[in-house]
């Protein structure tokens, strides 16, 4: 799929990244790195965009979250699914969700390890938990591609790991941005650099080397 | 206008045009004694007399009742209108709603109900339903925008509103309704001066027996209810108040209405006079009649006496805000001081003048100093809450000295909008301060209703809301102007705070 052809991303008129191309195959993981500002996020959305103008569906976990936080985790989750179902059935399901609703929505919670807090308002919860919530409606919503902006960067390294597996098992093709170059080693197919707002480097997962990382997060 | 304002120069523009109104005010206090009257009155309000406490109870009850069962119609009524505020007829419904006083809807809707539990409940509701529209929508569209944008769009707007919309805004909502209770409160027991079985009533009938005992108990009364609406009511209990207050409601019985009396309103009494007897080219000089024996005096005395006490409110509250600020005025003088303002922004504008009218006997005296005080406690309220919050160095001045060099110079802007803010409620108050004798709007529109002559009525209450909405609008021009349109940035709840700047 070629998502991007030559075209510049950022906010109004200056441009963060210039004259982008970035195609992605079915069935791969891509991991983005780079430092803050360099233009992660940016990239993130215009791709998501491109794949939603190709009918795909796309399970979305934002830098922050976008939860409501008055609401339960279980509610949260169920919002996954809100766009498959017509004001009448969300309504019910707002008010009461039927068994089986509820019973996939649990296991999505139970994926993230979150099910005893099923029925928790969000802002009770820690900035961790917010945000396995966020990854546990994403694997409700399920569909072809999820799209992660540091989906990981609130929970300590080895629930990262298990995370990344649960996502790598859900989700035949994803593109995240991640933080910790050893998680993206293991949980990505292809790995782009993005440094200085150009692609400072974009290969297979088993080619990144500790000299690529020292280059791409030097000042 | 243009384009920019400097703050000293608003400020001396006000002053001038309320000296150009002080010769017109009428102020004497003619073949009074107040300070004999006053005697007996504190002697009164100092030896409260608990004796006709049965009577008390039960129009505390029913003003309690009022309060909740109105606004908790105008709240569902507004929250329904909300989501589509920005429609114009909804926008505009809502405008015309709350830009009519409540005493005002209780005037129009006695005549159609008489002394019904739906005048009084409609009253409340109406005008409240027209503020909870503008306010709700304007806390839903400060609700933080991402759950909704996360959604997509594939999901209907219902779904939208219900699940990524109105729980995020539910917390503002509360705490604005409990607000708006408190402003119920004091509607509801306002009421009971045009008739209604509230603390009003109570109050005017103790007055004219020259039982002060009773009042200054009735008036004790008054404000524990007000400084402990957030003790009992709680949005968990919200559902048991308000079933409760249906109930005594019901309780109620009221003298029966010929029927048809709310057909008659709208299609018979409040056409203009020459309309009805088919003499539409006699409609010009009707109109112009009452404009120049009604409209323009009215308008020309609300003006007179809300340009004085608006001064006057400036005033206490550029003083008055000293009183809450320990680092200038000590523990036991914030102390004092928030007991000053506590009394007065807890007695409505109206109850005040009521009291000063008993004193002063007839002039624009009492509503002046009800207007000023009350407006300038609630000023000052607010300046005093931003004067603590201010981030001072440590080796700031205290006392006076604070006072001059720091919080006068750093929130003369906050000073300004707040009066501004408080302008248009001003007017609109002294047009309503006419239902007790003083020769403002209120006072033709009342005797228009007394005449039984609707049409006039009508087109008085037309024009006093228009002037409302014309002075908000040049309120809302040169806040802009002198760069305070936007309080609301500087406070954590945004928005909280020019809400209460512009609430009861």
């Amino acid at each position: 799929m070629q998502l991007l052809d030559g075209v510049d991303l950022g906010y109004g008129d200056a441009p963060v990244l210039r004259d982008l191309r970035l195609a992605v195959t079915p069935g791969q993981r891509v991991a983005l790195l780079g430092r803050s500002g360099s233009g992660k996020s940016t990239l993130l959305a215009a791709l998501r965009g491109a794949l939603l103008a190709r009918d795909l569906r796309v399970a979305l976990v934002p830098q922050d979250h976008a939860l409501v936080p008055q609401l339960s985790a279980l509610r949260n989750v169920l919002m996954g699914r809100l766009d498959d179902h017509g004001a009448l059935h969300n309504l019910r399901t707002l008010i009461r969700p039927s068994r089986m609703d509820r019973d996939a929505a649990m296991a999505d919670l139970y994926r993230v390890g979150l099910a005893e807090h099923a029925d928790r308002a969000v802002e009770a919860m820690s900035g961790g938990q917010q945000q396995r919530v966020a990854l546990a409606r994403a694997f409700h919503r399920a569909g072809d591609v999820i799209v992660g902006d540091e989906p990981l960067s609130a929970v300590d390294p080895r629930q990262a790991q298990a995370l990344a597996t649960q996502i790598r098992e859900a989700f035949p093709t994803a593109i995240l941005a991640l933080h910790d170059v050893a998680v993206a080693r293991a949980f990505a197919t292809r790995i782009i650099g993005l440094k200085d707002g150009a692609i400072l480097f974009d290969l297979p997962a088993d080619d990144m080397d500790p000299a690529r990382t020292e280059a791409l997060y030097a000042r | 206008m243009p384009a920019k304002l400097s703050r000293l120069a608003v400020v001396g523009l006000f002053f001038c045009a309320a000296l150009i109104c002080l010769p017109m005010a009428d102020l004497a206090t003619a073949g009074h004694d107040p300070w004999a009257e006053l005697g007996r009155m504190a002697r009164g309000f100092m030896t409260p007399d608990f004796g006709a406490v049965e009577q008390i109870v039960w129009a505390v009850a029913l003003t309690i009742a009022f309060a909740i069962a109105g606004v908790a119609l105008g709240g569902a009524a507004g929250l329904a209108l909300a989501p589509f505020y920005r429609w114009g007829p909804v926008r505009w419904l809502a405008i015309a709603l709350r830009s009519v006083h409540e005493l005002f809807w209780a005037l129009l809707l006695l005549q159609v109900f008489g002394i019904s539990v739906w005048s009084g409940l409609l009253a409340i509701a109406l005008p409240y339903a027209g503020i909870f529209a503008k306010v709700l929508s304007e806390i839903l569209e400060e609700a933080d925008p991402r759950p909704a944008t996360w959604l997509g769009k594939g999901v209907d707007p219902l779904t939208r509103f219900l699940w990524a919309r109105a729980p995020l805004a539910v917390p503002q909502m509360l705490s604005y309704a409990l607000y708006r209770l408190e402003c119920g409160l004091r509607s509801s027991a306002v009421l009971g001066f045009v008739g209604l079985p509230t603390l009003g009533y109570q109050l005017d009938s103790f007055f004219k027996q020259g039982d002060y005992g009773a009042a200054g108990a009735v008036m004790a009364i008054y404000i524990a209810l007000i400084a402990t609406v957030r003790l009992w009511m709680r949005p968990r209990l919200a559902l048991v108040w308000l079933a409760a207050s249906v109930a005594v409601l019901t309780q109620v019985t009221s003298p029966p209405m010929g029927s048809g009396a709310f057909w008659r309103f709208i299609t018979q009494d409040i056409i203009p006079a020459p309309l009805r007897q088919g003499d539409p080219a006699a409609l010009w000089p009707w109109l112009w009649d009452l404009t120049t024996s009604s409209i323009l005096p009215g308008l020309g005395a609300t003006l007179v006496v809300a340009q004085l006490a608006l001064i006057l409110a400036g005033v206490v509250a550029f003083f008055g805000q000293v009183l809450i600020v320990p680092r200038i005025t000590g523990r036991v003088g914030t102390w004092a001081g928030h007991m000053v303002l506590v009394v007065l922004r807890s007695f409505p504008e109206y109850m005040l003048a009521y009291l000063f009218l008993q004193v002063f006997g007839p002039s624009m005296l009492p509503a002046i100093l009800a207007l000023g005080l009350h407006n300038g406690a609630i000023i000052a309220h607010l300046l005093g809450r931003q004067a603590r919050d201010l981030t001072l160095r440590a080796d700031a001045p205290r006392g006076l000295t604070l006072w001059g060099w720091e919080v006068v110079p750093r929130l003369f802007g906050s000073f300004v909008a707040l009066c501004l803010y408080r302008w248009e409620i001003i007017i609109r108050e002294s047009a309503i301060l006419g239902l007790l004798g003083i020769a403002t709007l209120g006072f033709y529109l009342d005797d228009a209703i007394v005449a039984l002559r609707m049409d006039r009525a009508i087109c008085i209450l037309i024009a006093t809301a228009l002037v409302t909405i014309l002075i908000d609008a040049l309120s809302r021009g040169i806040r802009a102007r002198i760069g305070a349109g936007q309080l609301r940035q500087t406070n954590a709840l945004p928005g909280q705070q020019a809400r209460q700047a512009t609430g009861c």
